[in-house]
């Protein structure tokens, strides 16, 4: 779109006399627009970005607040857990406790990116640098985001699905859509597929492949097998349970999917609303996998994109200290022993890492010579960057790249911790010796699929008791929360109609260590 | 690149996901406004409020780990001084990276504190309460429109039509475009007539030509054309058909001291903020008295004090006179509130009963009285002169409530129990106070 027409516009020569984009502290639609032509030159022409069109917002501090609460999607049905959020976002918002994000970001196409009426103009500027240039283009390039979001497509999903419940409340009543919903919101991070289906067949493909089978076996054809004794009871006849297994396509670790498509007492709108919100689920599941490097890349870019503009004079030394003061707080990193301390703050470790890959490509030290022969000293770190966007996440992002200079500037160490001591050992250190040990460690603390609890569809009675089993599958004895697990059980209990099991099996000697059973509420 | 301004879009988007969550949390909601009644000063009744939701009735499970489990390895940054092989104590909770400790029984889940809005809060309070007697209008549709005449439309339902309009339309226009009259038509055919007797052919012609163009102009201009029609048009305008009036009436004696004027007053004006959420108009009128009874601005109302003893049947009088000169019983719902210490003269007792019972009560919605007491006796054994005289009342007519009053805490219980939905917890109450 406007892109397209601005790319045709020769790239401005001789851009260092150019007067500043604005001297006041207040924006305009004017300069707003003048502001993102220039970051897009920048964005699009220097950087090389390759982004979703983009459709920049201006909201209240207030609609941020209704953003928040309905997980920053423009459109939401409507359930109460949205209500809490936001009375929870407003009060810590009205006590000074929390300040609001400058922007939100919709992986959409068009790139839905919200401002707030309240920033300054060099925050504005900083605000679209970040969301319309960083996430859009992380979300149009990054293969997760690739694979399992269609941008295109998710505001009318989105507008469908607020349709439908709203459909569904009428018809069926407000409680009885309030608890699908509850029931399927309790099993959400256990509604993601977490690996790719493969792609379902045609019937043509099928037919063709049952021929090409028969013909086979028509080739192949020797009636001499049919004289070889035992042939016919090698074939063990399956166990009942089994061929049912099969029929379900069990093991299932997608637990909304399966109750979804299989539990005997659902109607069909509870489907359906299970499916919206599995499709929620799913959507936001790229994002989960991708915190470090989505917020990196949108940090990264919008710190090249300032620094670009204040070298050409387009904004001044009053602005470009505003927007340092913020980006130093963005990617502030607090010690473990800070009280500011909330965990790895991911602006920063992204932020850090991605202009640490910048260092190695253009100023290699004979470590990074060691430690990333591939990329050190290349020189152009804008194209090593922009293939670890598309074709990382968090986990082999991290594998891949985190050195040790930058483990060094986190001063990073690592701790082991057993429940059963009352001690914890501090394992490894930046270090020669450690930073292997931290780089993997830390991969797999990015890692969702082991920091989720894995749990398994693993056993569905269709025809007799009617008995649903379902599998935690524990690693390293990390047993999941008991008072949690039986609550979400019972939800899943209600959903499925009969009884439910759920065991905790070791993986290593499948012991089974704990066992928990719901039976449905009566409705 | 488009840029939208989207803050005039309308606002609380999520209203819909916040009154699900308040029904969600209803009892706990309704505990806290109860408990903040009791301690509230009447000013602030109209405030918002603080509420502490308990984490259960909004909690929102799912399968996690629980805290306290197995083995694990974490990386997080700062490290100072460690080296490979130190050992940590755990942190006894909460923060730290790890080791934080969880109870068995999810004890570390903290309970929900919001704010109620002002209106959520007082719909909570007057949620079970109902104004008695509706007889007059119902509560739920306060705002009722009726039609009212507003010019006129182009178009409407036939019974509509306004006849004087269009055929003034309609002859408006045929002068304009010259449509021929019946009586020009006329008069040429006549004249036709006589030039066929004559037997003028070639004027027979000439006029038979011309009859046939007025013809042709008078079928090409018609009569009444839909561009003529005009319709009565109606707007619906919003009748204030709720309106109330509250007649507050106190003895002004001196018996009443400023502490039990305090809790008159309380009463008051909760009634008023009651009976504010139900009519759309909501006049007050103060009738205070001792031996005579004058109405009052509120001021004068709660603050000065008259020396002289009490005869209650002067306020019913001047209520009655009012009523009959300003608040016509057919348009207005009356409600009256009394608020005395119990004193009346003996003689006039049998006047104030009849009054009441021949004549305002049944013109009241609801008539409460309130006896303030800061001493805590014995009802059944002290009887006041009203008191004893009102227990008649109280039985014979269903909108006539009363109760006794001795701290600030009880008022809003009292005042509960006398506006309570269900009609036979009057009674209950009466029986345990």
């Amino acid at each position: 779109m406007a892109e397209k027409t601005k790319k045709g516009k020769p790239a401005s020569p001789a851009v260092k006399a150019a007067p500043p984009l604005f001297e006041t502290a207040d924006w305009s639609f004017d300069l707003l627009r003048s502001a993102y032509d220039a970051i897009e030159e920048i964005a699009i022409d220097e950087l090389g970005l390759d982004v979703y069109p983009n459709q920049i917002e201006v909201i209240t501090s207030e609609q941020m607040l209704d953003a928040y609460a309905s997980i920053g999607m423009p459109l939401l049905y409507k359930h109460w857990s949205f209500g809490k959020r936001f009375a929870r976002d407003e009060a810590l918002y009205r006590k000074g406790r929390s300040s609001l994000a400058y922007e939100l970001v919709i992986n959409s196409d068009p790139c839905i990116c919200y401002v707030m009426e309240d920033n300054s103009i060099t925050m504005q500027t900083l605000v679209m640098a970040h969301a319309a240039f960083g996430h859009n283009h992380f979300f149009k390039n990054n293969y997760l985001f690739k694979q399992w979001t269609r941008a295109d497509a998710v505001l009318d999903y989105l507008d469908f699905a607020k349709r439908y419940v709203a459909k569904c409340e009428e018809r069926h009543g407000l409680e009885a859509v309030e608890r699908t919903l509850d029931c399927a919101h309790a099993l959400m991070s256990n509604g993601v597929n977490r690996y790719a289906a493969p792609r379902r067949m045609s019937d043509a493909q099928r037919r063709e492949r049952a021929l090409e089978r028969l013909s086979y076996e028509e080739a192949t054809y020797d009636d001499l097998w049919r004289t070889v004794p035992g042939g016919e009871e090698a074939a063990e006849p399956e166990s009942e349970g089994s061929v049912e297994a099969r029929g379900l396509g069990l093991p299932e670790e997608n637990l909304l999917y399966f109750l979804e498509k299989n539990a005997p007492k659902l109607a069909d709108w509870q489907r359906e609303l299970l499916r919206i919100v599995r499709y929620l689920a799913q959507y936001f599941y790229p994002q989960r996998q991708t915190k470090v490097m989505n917020e990196g890349c949108a940090t990264f870019v919008h710190y090249e994109i300032m620094n670009r503009l204040f070298e050409k004079g387009l904004i001044g030394e009053g602005a470009m200290l505003e927007f340092l003061h913020s980006h130093s707080s963005v990617v502030f990193q607090p010690g473990f022993d800070d009280g500011r301390f909330g965990g790895l703050n991911p602006y920063a470790l992204g932020f850090a890492m991605m202009r640490d890959l910048q260092r190695i490509c253009d100023e290699p030290t004979p470590e990074d010579g060691e430690w990333f022969p591939d990329i050190a000293g290349r020189g152009d770190a804008y194209q090593v960057l922009k293939d670890a966007w598309a074709d990382y996440r968090d986990e082999s992002f991290i594998h891949q790249y985190l050195s040790p200079k930058v483990m060094r500037d986190f001063r990073m160490f690592r701790i082991d911790d057993d429940a059963e001591e009352p001690e914890m050992e501090v394992s490894a250190i930046h270090d020669e010796r450690g930073y292997r040990e931290l780089r993997k460690t830390l991969a797999r603390q990015y890692d969702v699929g082991s920091q989720d609890p894995r749990l398994e569809v693993t056993e569905a009675n269709l025809s007799g008791n009617r008995r649903l089993v379902v599998n935690h599958a524990v690693r390293d004895g990390r047993l999941l929360d008991k008072t949690e697990a039986e609550n979400t059980l019972q939800y899943l209990a209600d959903l499925w109609g009969h009884r439910v099991k759920l065991l905790e099996t070791d993986v290593e000697n499948d012991d089974v260590l704990v066992e928990h059973d719901a039976l449905p509420r009566p409705r | 690149m488009h840029i939208i301004d989207r803050r005039l879009n309308p606002k609380s988007k999520s209203l819909g996901n916040r009154q699900r969550f308040l029904r969600r949390a209803k009892a706990d909601i309704k505990d806290a406004v109860q408990d903040a009644l009791k301690r509230r000063k009447i000013a602030d009744v109209e405030g918002s409020e603080r509420v502490r939701v308990r984490a259960k009735t909004v909690k929102e499970p799912s399968f996690v780990f629980g805290r306290d489990e197995g083995q694990r390895d974490f990386v997080i940054p700062g490290n100072k001084e460690y080296q490979v092989g130190d050992v940590i104590s755990k942190p006894p909770s909460g923060r730290g990276g790890g080791g934080a400790k969880g109870s068995p029984d999810g004890e570390g889940e903290d309970d929900f504190v919001f704010t109620l809005t002002k209106e959520e809060f007082l719909d909570m309070f007057f949620e079970d309460l109902a104004l008695p007697n509706l007889v007059k209008t119902k509560l739920k549709d306060l705002k009722t429109t009726t039609p009212s005449r507003a010019g006129f439309r182009t178009d409407g339902p036939p019974a509509q039509l306004s006849y004087v309009r269009t055929m003034r339309n309609s002859l408006a226009r045929r002068i304009a475009l010259k449509r021929p009259k019946t009586e020009e038509m006329l008069a040429l055919e006549a004249e036709i007539a006589e030039a066929e007797a004559e037997g003028d052919v070639e004027k027979v012609e000439i006029l038979t030509e011309r009859l046939e163009k007025l013809r042709a102009r008078r079928r090409a201009i018609s009569y009444i054309d839909p561009l003529d029609l005009r319709y009565r048009r109606f707007e619906q305008l919003p009748r204030p058909t709720t309106q109330a009036v509250m007649f507050c009436l106190m003895d002004a004696s001196a018996s009443m001291t400023e502490a039990l004027k305090d809790l008159a007053k309380r009463f008051f004006m909760l009634l008023y903020v009651f009976l504010s959420r139900h009519y759309e108009d909501v006049d007050i009128v103060f009738i205070r008295h001792t031996t005579t009874a004058h109405e009052v601005d509120e001021e004068t109302f709660f603050r000065g004090s008259q020396t002289g003893g009490t005869v209650v049947s002067t306020a019913l009088v001047e209520m009655l006179r009012i009523v009959q000169e300003r608040y016509p019983a057919e348009d207005w719902n009356i409600y009256a509130a009394q608020a005395s210490d119990g004193h009346n003269f003996i003689d006039d007792m049998s006047h104030t009963l009849g009054l009441l019972d021949q004549e305002i009560i049944d013109l009241c919605q609801y008539f409460a009285y309130i006896e303030v007491d800061e001493r805590d006796i014995d009802q059944e054994r002290f009887q006041s002169p009203l008191w004893s005289g009102y227990r008649l009342l109280d039985e014979r007519h269903a909108q006539f409530a009363m109760r006794r009053v001795t701290s600030p805490a009880e008022i809003y219980p009292v005042f509960h129990d006398l506006f309570a939905r269900a009609p036979g917890s009057a009674s209950a109450a009466k029986a345990s106070g």
